[in-house]
């Protein structure tokens, strides 16, 4: 089902109300195609670890894909980033209309596409602050927006860091450096919150979050939900999922999509263990099967 | 043929501050990165005054004669100079140093080269229209309009001194700030009285060379209890073909007085390496505070490390009286060859020296630099703070002596150096050296090695941000605590510098 008619139009300089109401709409696709990949494959060292990925992701949806170490979750995170060192053999991915594969990785970013990383890197001497607002004027001049002013940007950003719960002393410090695995994560939100990007991909975000931290960042999460966004979460366990409720969940095993299915997929994968699906066999076509 | 530019600005405390704060979130001076050539490289077409390439006791006579010297100029010279060739003749040029390039034929260099003018100009009037525009070019304004604004200047095109402003103001505060050859027929006294009593003409084989055949320079005196209320400044450039530039600085705070001086070089391109020797001397009376800012820009030679400019500088500054303070600044991102140790003599108790650092090598480019800080009197301190950045096959070396002699009680010295490596086919290498002669000193050394690495280059990519723009942040996060020594406009030029000296490091 394709109904590109009724896409909410994204349009950064105005605020969209985030609606309570969003949560009861959860199931149902939203808008267009934000995201298509079609029969993707990616190797590193001539080492195929995406082999053949099929996956259709609607504006409005929560995706989750989860899978077993070394299944290719990350890898298709990071491809879908434009990391370097991915030698992609086959297939192409669509994203908001456009040839994502054919995009360098700033471009992507600046077209709404935010990749929190499962690692952030510290980075010495760029301050937090400093780092964040260079980083959405870039985004705001490609979408021909005026540039943001430190003043202007600190007005916008107190409130998103209250919502994280986040050490507003974190800002002026350089970027990720010293900070706890905790506050990481929690950093990666808050630039997603700023950002606003239109896909937003969570490699591992729940990883290492202590109980209280994993309800903040998911919190934040269901914030960004709305009509207009995609999101995909890559996680390991459905601990996360018990706070952010996906629209569909796809199982990843050694390259492929082998199972799509509901939020109760991943209730059942806790339950009997990726060893269960690995054992069926069969790769299912995921996403399109559920349309 | 070389010319030297020298300028007054003035000193704008309250907005630099405010200024500061805005450009430290700006990215606008990164858009420059994309002039990615080095565009100070053009020559000057100017008739100029020539002697022949070599040296011998005639080329002294010559360029002292030339310059109208007093007999005890030619003295001193001719004393350089017969220690130098004796330094020669024993092969004692400084090996010891991390650099490495062919034997310097010492015969071929041109060691006088001048503008061709008929009388030495009285405004700017009489200025070579040609040489102007060469200032336009090289962003220097000139005219008197632009004094308005709050830059002056006094330029000296190829050793001689074509144009001065704003010195009638500094005159009536007691100020002498003119080009070295003016102080030495003026000013004799004070000239014979200080030069080269912080480095003397048997120092080393390239401070020997240069007090033999040093074409000009600029003089600073700064009287007693007076601050300057502008910043002074130098702008040198080398022009002519295989020409050596030798040019000396002597600045000179009396008691209580407060100076602060820039100087910026730049270079044309060419494929043959050209030699600089400078020296700078400064003296600190009691209480005097000296600020000395370079932000060096020789041509570095091109990608393969042809060309380039040998940058072998004398820098000392002695902090004769108590409580006196000299602060050395510098941005070193040109020249294919860096030696250079900007040092500090804390003769006077309580005295102050401190010394601030970046150093980028880029291509094949080569700096040995760092710093000596001397404690003689009680209670001296010293900081230093060197950022060594290497790219490309560029080698960075950071040389630093701190000394503590026996009589200086309670001395405290603390250093820092930082390198930063991008790529893998770079060097940095440290070599601090620490003589403590007193218990009572309090001597502190912290280094640190960074890489730029992939992954922080992906994450500001994934942030919507190019490679340029990630290592010129990251470039200019790690110079930080260098840049806010400098001066506003410096600081914003040095940060432009470090953007167009990175280019291809990247990817």
């Amino acid at each position: 089902m394709k109904i590109s008619d009724c896409r909410f139009p994204i349009d950064h300089g105005v605020e969209i109300p985030q609606s309570e109401n969003l949560k009861s709409a959860i199931g149902n696709s939203f808008g267009g195609t934000m995201l298509e990949i079609r029969n993707l494959h990616a190797s590193v060292d001539k080492n195929e670890i995406l082999r053949g990925i099929n996956l259709t992701v609607n504006a409005g949806e929560v995706h989750a894909i989860m899978g077993p170490n070394g299944s290719g979750k990350s890898t298709l995170a990071h491809v879908l980033a434009g990391r370097e060192g991915y030698e992609i053999s086959q297939g192409e991915v669509i994203y908001d209309g456009k040839d994502l594969l054919g995009m360098l990785p700033e471009e992507r970013a600046r077209e709404g596409l935010f990749l929190a990383f499962q690692y952030p890197v510290e980075i010495a001497g760029v301050s937090n602050m400093y780092f964040l607002r260079a980083a959405l004027n870039a985004i705001r001049k490609h979408r021909g927006l005026d540039e943001l002013d430190a003043m202007d940007f600190l007005k916008m950003v107190r409130e998103k860091i209250k919502l994280l719960e986040m050490d507003e002393t974190l800002m002026n410090r350089p970027v990720n450096e010293g900070f706890s695995g905790g506050e990481k994560k929690r950093n990666e939100m808050f630039q997603m919150e700023v950002l606003e990007p239109k896909l937003a991909i969570l490699d591992e975000t729940d990883s290492g979050l202590d109980i209280d931290a994993l309800r903040t960042v998911a919190d934040g999460i269901n914030r960004l939900r709305n009509p207009g966004r995609a999101i995909i979460l890559v996680t390991h366990y459905q601990r996360l999922l018990n706070y952010v409720v996906p629209d569909y969940v796809h199982v990843l095993s050694e390259g492929r999509i082998v199972k799509s299915g509901g939020k109760e997929l991943a209730h059942e994968l806790e339950e009997k263990g990726y060893v269960w699906l690995e054992e069926s066999g069969e790769p299912a076509k995921s996403g399109v099967s559920l349309r | 043929m070389d010319f030297i530019v020298s300028k007054v600005r003035l000193g704008k405390k309250e907005t630099r501050e405010f200024e500061r704060g805005r450009m430290a979130t700006k990215t606008d001076t990164i858009q420059s990165l994309v002039d990615r050539e080095y565009k100070w490289g053009f020559v000057t077409d100017i008739e100029a005054d020539t002697v022949p390439p070599g040296l011998d006791e005639d080329v002294i006579r010559l360029i002292s004669a030339k310059k109208e010297e007093p007999a005890f100029m030619l003295d001193w010279r001719l004393n350089a100079y017969r220690h130098w060739a004796s330094l020669e003749q024993a092969e004692a040029e400084p090996k010891w140093a991390n650099v490495h390039y062919p034997a310097i034929d010492y015969e071929s260099i041109v060691y006088y080269s001048a503008p061709k003018t008929k009388d030495r100009p009285k405004s700017l009037e009489e200025v070579d229209p040609e040489l102007l525009r060469t200032y336009e070019k090289l962003g220097i304004p000139l005219q008197e309009r632009a004094i308005l604004s709050g830059v002056a200047i006094d330029a000296v095109f190829d050793s001689v001194s074509v144009a001065t402003t704003f010195r009638e103001k500094l005159a009536e505060l007691g100020i002498i700030f003119c080009s070295f050859s003016e102080a030495a027929r003026e000013h004799p006294d004070l000239v014979q009285k200080y030069l080269g009593s912080v480095v003397p003409y048997t120092d080393n084989f390239f401070a020997s060379l240069n007090s033999a055949v040093f074409s000009d320079g600029s003089f600073v005196y700064v009287p007693k209890g007076v601050r300057c209320p502008m910043e002074l400044s130098t702008y040198f450039r080398i022009n002519a073909q295989n020409t050596g530039q030798f040019e000396r600085t002597l600045i000179i705070a009396d008691e209580g007085a407060y100076v602060s001086y820039l100087e910026g070089c730049t270079a044309p391109m060419r494929d043959e390496n050209q030699l600089h020797a400078a020296v700078v001397e400064l003296i600190a009376h009691d209480d005097a505070t000296i600020k000395y800012s370079t932000v060096q820009n020789w041509y570095p030679g091109d990608k393969e490390g042809k060309g380039g400019i040998y940058n072998f500088v004398t820098k000392r500054g002695k902090c004769l009286g108590k409580n006196s303070k000299i602060s050395w600044t510098q941005v070193e991102t040109g020249s294919a060859i860096t030696w250079k140790y900007p040092s500090c003599i804390l003769q006077g108790d309580n005295s102050i020296g401190e010394f601030y650092s970046v150093a980028l090598t880029n291509n094949y480019q080569q700096a040995d630099t760092g710093t000596k800080m001397i404690h003689i009197g009680k209670n001296t301190r010293s900081t230093i703070v060197s950022k060594g950045i290497s790219a490309g096959h560029g080698q960075n070396t950071y040389r630093g002596m701190v000394k503590i002699l026996k009589g200086a009680e309670g001395a405290r010295n603390y250093s820092q150096c930082d390198s930063l490596l991008l790529g893998d086919k770079c060097g940095a290498h440290t070599f601090p050296y620490l003589e403590v002669k007193n218990s009572t000193a309090q001597v502190e050394h912290e280094a640190t090695t960074s890489k730029i690495g992939e992954d922080q280059i992906f994450y500001f990519r994934q942030r919507g941000l190019s490679s340029e723009d990630a290592v010129s942040m990251i470039v200019n996060g790690f110079c930080k605590q260098v840049f806010r020594e400098l001066p506003m406009e410096f600081a914003v030029e040095a940060q432009k510098l470090l953007g167009v000296s990175l280019e291809g490091s990247v990817g």
